[in-house]
């Protein structure tokens, strides 16, 4: 067992205990915090694939950012009677885990037995150039640089909409 | 010896299949908004396996855009909770159905 897949064990089982655990839990903001955790392992996997530069902003975005502001979202919605939220149907359990186990047996299928991915050979150098900070600074301001200025224009018009949205209307 | 591709694609579809039933069973809109971010970050797994698996940058910068585009639709999501909530004062989803008919 070499070292990369002792931790792609560790961080892949947090991972997907932590992501089972999030829709299972009661309180909101234990499930929050699950999702926190699932998203700091998933930045140890982007590191393990040699993803520098998207597992920092994995941490800073996704479980900074993101995750904050849901927690702040729960903490200023009223909780609710979480029995009656949990109380779902039999026949709607029922109809989740056959298309869950559906899709799941076909993503499966598909990554084992359709022999897609079987001939990629990671090649050390080249995944590890194409991680780094340089790399994507180089490809993000050149030939993407049209779709990079437009990401700024959606972040500004999601900014402005979601204030227009949770704004107190006074009538 | 370098771990197969197939694992982290086993555990991006294993992740993806958990947001699919939080979606479908929980009745929170809070946890089924965090349901389609676990599917997305998913989706970024499978991204980043196969940019570094193939040593090309070009996946990597599709996750930071895909990272750029789930913020916004964090934004707007949760203020359309918020503006919901203000006015039925729940966040269950089987009583918002004025959409529905």
């Amino acid at each position: 067992m070499t070292l990369e897949l002792i931790l792609f064990i560790i961080f892949g089982s947090i991972a997907a205990a932590t992501a089972v655990l999030m829709i299972t839990r009661r309180n909101p903001i234990i499930s929050a915090l699950f999702l926190v955790v699932n998203f700091g392992s998933l930045a140890g996997l982007y590191l393990i694939l040699n993803a520098q530069f998207i597992a920092v902003a994995q941490v800073i975005v996704y479980a900074g950012a993101i995750m904050v502001f849901f927690l702040f979202v729960i903490m200023l919605i009223r909780p609710e009677n979480e029995q009656k939220l949990f109380a779902y149907k039999p026949q709607l359990k029922i109809f989740a885990s056959i298309v869950v186990a559906l899709i799941f047996l076909q993503l499966v299928y598909v990554i084992f037995f359709a022999h897609t991915g079987s001939e990629i050979n990671k090649e050390f150098e080249a995944s590890v150039k194409a991680g780094t900070v340089e790399a994507i600074g180089r490809e993000l301001f050149t030939n993407y640089v049209l779709p990079f200025e437009i990401t700024g224009y959606m972040l500004l018009a999601a900014a402005i909409g979601a204030l227009v949205l949770a704004k107190k209307k006074f009538e | 010896m370098q771990i197969p591709i197939e694992y982290y694609l086993a555990l991006s579809a294993f992740m993806f299949t958990v947001g699919i039933a939080g979606v479908l069973i929980r009745r929170n809109a809070i946890i089924v908004f965090m349901s389609v971010e676990l599917m997305l970050n998913s989706a970024n797994l499978t991204l980043i396996t196969f940019s570094s698996y193939l040593g090309d940058t070009t996946g990597q910068l599709f996750v930071f855009f895909v990272m750029a585009v789930a913020a916004a639709e964090a934004a707007v999501g949760l203020a359309i909770i918020i503006a919901i909530f203000r006015n039925k004062l729940t966040v269950n989803i089987d009583e918002i159905n004025i959409l529905k008919w």
